[in-house]
């Protein structure tokens, strides 16, 4: 079952759900015949989308906004914090192509200060699938929760079988390796999937983190790892600032916890616009450059290396 | 309307005003932008809208949602008139016992939704104007807009959308007192025409003294306007409205009076002589 399949799935036995977009159907395309009035489209009217949902909200509904990430969370913003945050109404919002997904659009359309912004709103949780299918399974409980959420849409097909069962502020943790813990969420789980098996063959175990929600966080999951593994990298494409890497920094000062972290993030500029797996390769995001990345930040740790984290000086995109 | 309704409705607006002049010491309000839209509130309350302290939760009931969120002393006294709240707790004001503040916000019965930052309750509104039209209410939404609030761009981003889904359940009331915060509108940004604005935007439009409440009654009885298009009352009002020595004043947008200044405007509402007002309690936010 597809996120569209599920949305009528959920249409059909709770009647106050209600979709709405800002002019981007890409997700969505059948669901204007299904579900009728309670299929609202704005045009390109972010801030109205965001007031309407609110406004919808107070009568009861359940509106499911769509728009692409960037524009969702940065257009709207105010209207994000003000009216759906300072009102805790239970709009999930839905942001497209989040990341590295925006591809060759260049930066305008980068939404990866996402994360930073969403939870940093009182009363927003934020929901990272890995895949298609983690949001299609994770949705449900998303729409019954009464609080406002943040979306990372993605269509990517799972690279694992998804055992555990999702649950809010839970990790899927994979392996128990106790060298390197990958901390990660949304697309870049491929990656660091692909990291994660290059790494086991060099001998190195791997313990395999996905945080599926970055808001509530799972705070033991990050605290065990901090405390039984050499190292924990964060791995997210989202700047370096207000993500993953900080959330973990947070714990770590509210726990008075210290441990080797290597981040690997979006640190300096907007990333190039290419086509996805060039992005990846220009940036240092595929699974070999983390995975060896890695590998020498290890080894600078049993030598004693301070490992240069700011390596290059990336010339402005524009 | 008869003779009598139109004192009553003034008696209700007097009190209203002196509520707010008692708002505007220990802390202050914004004074000019209450008094410009009393009357407009105080009709709304007492003949318009289909609300009442019992019928906070009726679905069916109609909404008011004030839009520029700083003139909600004339809404905290409309509600205390109305029995939404006690008038003993108006002396809360400012106070961390309770939560009426220089803005609106949903702890107090029969406010519908915070506001404060100028240009969002119109789309707040479209979205309560669409669920009631999907749900086939008859009740409909007013939202208070400023004439400064007019220059943001959500308001006209919003009339896009409410023409595009025909809410003629949907009554915006322009309270055009001709001042943004410090300077007047049309020396600033100018808002002129304001009716062939709206009526661009596929609105139906009526310009009317918002002081008057004939007229507020003339064009408030006859919603919609016409079928299928948003109602817009652009309501021409004056700032700092029954106290000479505030209105139409630039100066006079927040005050923190004192208590000798608050007992001279009370008088002067009752038609006593202007009051001799200290610079030192004019202040800009």
């Amino acid at each position: 079952m597809n996120y569209e399949e599920k949305l009528k799935e959920i249409s059909e036995y709770n009647q106050n759900l209600v979709v709405m977009t800002a002019e981007n159907r890409a997700a969505i395309r059948n669901l204007p015949e299904i579900l009728g009035k309670r299929f609202i489209d704005v045009g390109i009217t972010e801030q109205t989308m965001i007031g309407a949902a609110a406004g919808l909200a107070l009568r009861g509904r359940i509106p499911i906004v769509h728009a692409l990430a960037t524009f969702l969370t940065l257009r709207a913003f105010e209207f994000i914090r003000t009216d759906v945050g300072i009102g805790n109404l239970p709009v999930k919002l839905v942001g497209g192509v989040p990341g590295f997904l925006s591809e060759a659009n260049g930066p305008t359309h980068q939404a990866i200060e996402d994360v930073s912004l969403m939870r940093g709103i009182p009363n927003m949780r934020v929901f990272c699938p890995a895949d298609h299918e983690e949001l299609v399974e994770g949705l449900p409980q998303i729409i019954e929760d009464k609080s406002p959420w943040y979306v990372r849409y993605t269509t990517l097909q799972p690279i694992v079988k998804h055992y555990d069962k999702f649950v809010i502020g839970k990790a899927e943790i994979l392996g128990d390796g106790l060298d390197v813990a990958l901390l990660t969420y949304g697309f870049m789980t491929k990656e660091s999937w692909r990291a994660k098996e290059i790494l086991e063959k060099k001998g190195i175990s791997v313990r395999f983190i996905n945080m599926r929600t970055l808001k509530p966080i799972d705070t033991e999951a990050i605290i065990n790892a901090a405390k039984e593994c050499t190292l924990l990298v964060t791995i997210e494409d989202h700047f370096l600032t207000g993500g993953l890497f900080s959330i973990v920094g947070e714990i770590f000062l509210k726990h008075s916890l210290r441990s080797n972290v290597l981040p690997i993030a979006l640190e300096h500029q907007w990333f190039k616009p290419a086509l996805l797996h060039d992005v990846l390769a220009y940036e240092g995001f595929t699974g070999e450059q983390i995975a060896s990345k890695i590998a020498v930040h290890l080894h600078n740790l049993e030598k004693g290396i301070e490992t240069e984290l700011h390596e290059k000086h990336v010339e402005p995109i524009l | 309307m008869t003779d009598q309704q139109i004192i009553e409705l003034e008696l209700r607006s007097l009190r209203v005003r002196e509520h707010i002049i008692r708002m505007s010491t220990d802390g202050g309000c914004f004074i000019g932008a209450s008094l410009s839209c009393t009357d407009i509130l105080v009709y709304l309350y007492s003949k318009a809208l289909n609300v009442s302290p019992s019928l906070l939760q009726d679905p069916n009931r109609d909404y008011l949602l004030l839009s520029k969120g700083h003139d909600v002393p004339a809404l905290y006294g409309t509600l205390a008139e109305l029995g939404f709240i006690s008038e003993e707790r108006l002396k809360n004001h400012l106070k961390t016992n309770d939560s009426i503040y220089w803005h609106p916000n949903r702890k107090i019965p029969g406010v519908e939704f915070h506001s404060g930052s100028l240009g969002h309750l119109l789309s707040v509104s479209i979205g309560i104007a669409l669920d009631i039209k999907m749900r086939g209410g008859k009740n409909r939404v007013f939202v208070v807009l400023g004439d400064g609030e007019l220059n943001e761009g959500s308001i006209w981003e919003g009339l896009l959308v409410a023409s595009a889904y025909k809410l003629d359940n949907l009554v915006i009331i322009v309270d055009r007192n001709e001042f943004q915060a410090n300077i007047k509108t049309e020396e600033l940004i100018p808002l002129e025409s304001i009716d062939n604005k709206f009526k661009a935007f596929g609105c139906w439009v009526k310009r009317i003294n918002g002081h008057d409440f004939e007229q507020l009654e003339n064009a408030l009885t006859q919603i919609p306007f016409t079928a299928e298009r948003p109602n817009v009352v652009i309501a021409d009002t004056v700032r700092g409205k029954g106290l000479p020595s505030i209105e139409r004043r630039a100066d006079r947008w927040f005050v923190n009076f004192s208590h000798k200044e608050v007992e001279m405007l009370l008088d002067e509402l009752h038609g006593e002589k202007m009051s001799e007002l200290t610079a030192e309690t004019l202040m800009v936010r």
